[in-house]
């Protein structure tokens, strides 16, 4: 069976089974590596891409579960890398190995279209899921709330 | 002795005469099949939006099979029955079928043949739809292009296999008539009953049935499991923690999901998206009154809803909680004030309320697809990532933190148990 689904703007098909994982077809089918394999079980967030727009292990998400849907990665957030969330990564020099962060910048994204301007609380809460071996979670932290700022700013300026 | 041997005898020789007369029926003539060019093309139409109301096309395809040319199976508990094929097709289809033979089986339960047709046929529902309304469904199914594809055997065993005592079925439980105004009440409220009741057979699914698979009687909408999911209540009785207004069943009815309900999920994903779909709002507005109505919303939405406090709950010491955190949360933690779609309120959702976890365990298995639920919001299903322990752990720390009812029992064997069920098509 086929599976037809959007791949950051493109039209694609997979004709892999449709019990394989999201992850699988994006990395290996499609050729995109940004998404990492981390736990396989839902548990860790490496592989959290969108599905129309909103955060999801494709480690856990069954290819023919998505028919049709818009499925961005890391390197569909932005045209250009510069999303505002990127940026700020960069600023405050998040990641140090740097396996966990696309999966990290794409739970964040999600986290701000939620919520705009998100305390501690929300933060911890929806980016518990999204495990950092190497403890960057300061930054993290820090970067989200660089990227909320500079995202308000901008619509105040509007 | 010889005389009441003699009247005995006489008395099975009429009774057998009797029943013989009320289960036999005539075939009716095979007609030429209709084409298309025969109807309106508004009548059609028509047939299209009622056959979408009866979400024929759920029952009646199989999985991966063409539309309308049956083979689905219906789990019942004398048997599986196979959906006919409802194409025009003639030698396997209903294409010799003249409008009189398609409506004395939607009404009455009895195929073109004079054959008793099974009420996996909800006919019980049908026989209240309107003429006008059989006429545009024949006219739709007859415009359809013809399938030849031959029925699946049924694997219902002796006795219920004969299809003579249908009859006697029919004698203890069905009441055959059109759908009555009920002048008490709105014009609205009347054609949502009219579609729930008729055609879109709701009590099919969500009216327990008896020992003859007959929906009990007065036990309208009480709730029943149906294929390992809970259709729940519809009536007061209905345990969700907010009532069900005309609001928050029109949000579900038309779009898929409600914030302040949940999902629509299993089997009750098509009958939205590949049914209810095809009608205009006014009708599901129409429906949803007529279930405000059923489940007393006005009268229950007196009562103030105390809900748990989602931070206290995740403060605790709890390994669970941290289950829930790792799993759940980056989707369902919310800090707004007001119950949001996009993050669903696990404290509100039904499933969480229910007397059996089923429909909560189906979900984490199996998550929501993207043509399931609302659109655009998706979930994965955990099946191969969380152990029947870690499901039960879940379901427990859920059920404790978020609802004030008591605990399910047995979790993790009734997990194991959901598991196993599986998807049977």
């Amino acid at each position: 069976m086929t599976t037809s689904f959007n791949l950051n703007g493109r039209s694609v098909v997979s004709d892999a089974p449709g019990d394989t994982p999201l992850l699988w077809v994006i990395r290996d089918e499609l050729g995109l590596k940004g998404t990492k394999f981390g736990c396989g079980i839902g548990e860790c967030g490496a592989c959290t891409v969108h599905v129309d727009g909103r955060a999801q292990r494709s480690c856990i998400t069954p290819v023919n579960s998505i028919g049709g849907a818009a499925i961005t990665t890391i390197e569909g957030l932005d045209p250009h890398g510069q999303h505002p969330l990127q940026e700020a990564w960069i600023a405050a020099q998040v990641p140090q190995c740097g396996y966990c962060q696309s999966g990290q910048i794409m739970q964040a994204a999600t986290l701000l279209n939620d919520f705009p301007n998100p305390s501690d609380a929300d933060i911890n809460a929806v980016m518990g899921g999204n495990l950092c071996r190497c403890m960057a979670y300061i930054r993290i932290r820090k970067a989200i709330k660089l990227a909320a700022a500079q995202v308000l700013g901008a619509a105040s300026h509007e | 002795m010889k005389l009441l041997l003699g009247g005995l005898l006489g008395l099975i020789v009429a009774g057998a005469a009797g029943f013989l007369a009320i289960a036999w029926w005539p075939a009716i003539p095979p007609v030429q099949p209709p084409t298309s060019q025969h109807f309106p093309p508004a009548l059609i139409a028509q047939g299209a939006v009622l056959a979408g109301a009866g979400y024929c096309a759920v029952c009646h395809t199989a999985a991966g099979g063409t539309p309308y040319a049956g083979g689905y199976g219906v789990g019942t508990p004398f048997g599986v029955i196979y959906s006919a094929n409802i194409t025009p097709d003639p030698q396997t289809g209903i294409g010799s079928w003249s409008e009189a033979a398609f409506a004395r089986a939607m009404r009455r339960g009895i195929a073109r043949d004079g054959t008793q047709l099974f009420p996996a046929l909800p006919y019980d529902h049908f026989t209240k739809v309107s003429d006008g309304d059989i006429q545009a469904l024949y006219a739709y199914l007859m415009s359809l292009p013809p399938v030849n594809q031959a029925a699946k055997t049924n694997t219902v065993g002796f006795p219920f296999n004969i299809r003579y005592l249908q009859a006697g079925w029919k004698l203890l439980f069905f009441q055959p008539g059109l759908y009555q105004t009920d002048e008490t009440k709105s014009a609205s409220w009347n054609r949502g009953a009219y579609l729930a009741t008729g055609l879109s057979h709701c009590g099919g699914c969500h009216t327990p049935r008896n020992a003859f698979g007959a929906e009990e009687s007065g036990q309208d909408y009480a709730g029943a499991v149906i294929d390992g999911w809970t259709a729940p209540a519809l009536t007061a009785a209905n345990p969700s923690p907010l009532p069900w207004t005309a609001d928050d069943l029109y949000t579900y009815l038309r779009g898929g999901a409600d914030a302040r309900h949940g999902a629509a999920a299993g089997p009750m994903s098509p009958v939205i998206h590949a049914g209810l779909a095809k009608l205009p709002d006014s009708d599901i507005r129409d429906i949803a009154i007529y279930y405000a109505d059923i489940d007393q919303a006005a009268e229950r939405g007196k009562t103030p809803l105390a809900t748990p406090d989602e931070t206290a709950s995740q403060q605790e010491a709890d390994p669970d909680a941290a289950l829930y955190a790792a799993a759940c949360a980056s989707c369902h933690y919310d800090n707004a004030t007001a119950p949001r779609a996009i993050r669903p309120d696990l404290a509100l959702n039904s499933a969480l309320w229910l007397a059996s976890p089923n429909n909560f365990v189906n979900v984490v298995l199996h998550g929501i697809g993207t043509n399931e639920g609302a659109a655009g919001i998706m979930m994965p299903g955990f099946a191969a990532a969380m152990s029947d322990g870690d499901i039960a752990r879940l379901a427990a720390f859920l059920r404790r933190t978020r609802t004030n009812l008591p605990p399910w029992p047995d979790l993790e064997k009734q997990v194991s148990a959901i598991r196993g069920t599986g998807d049977t098509q």
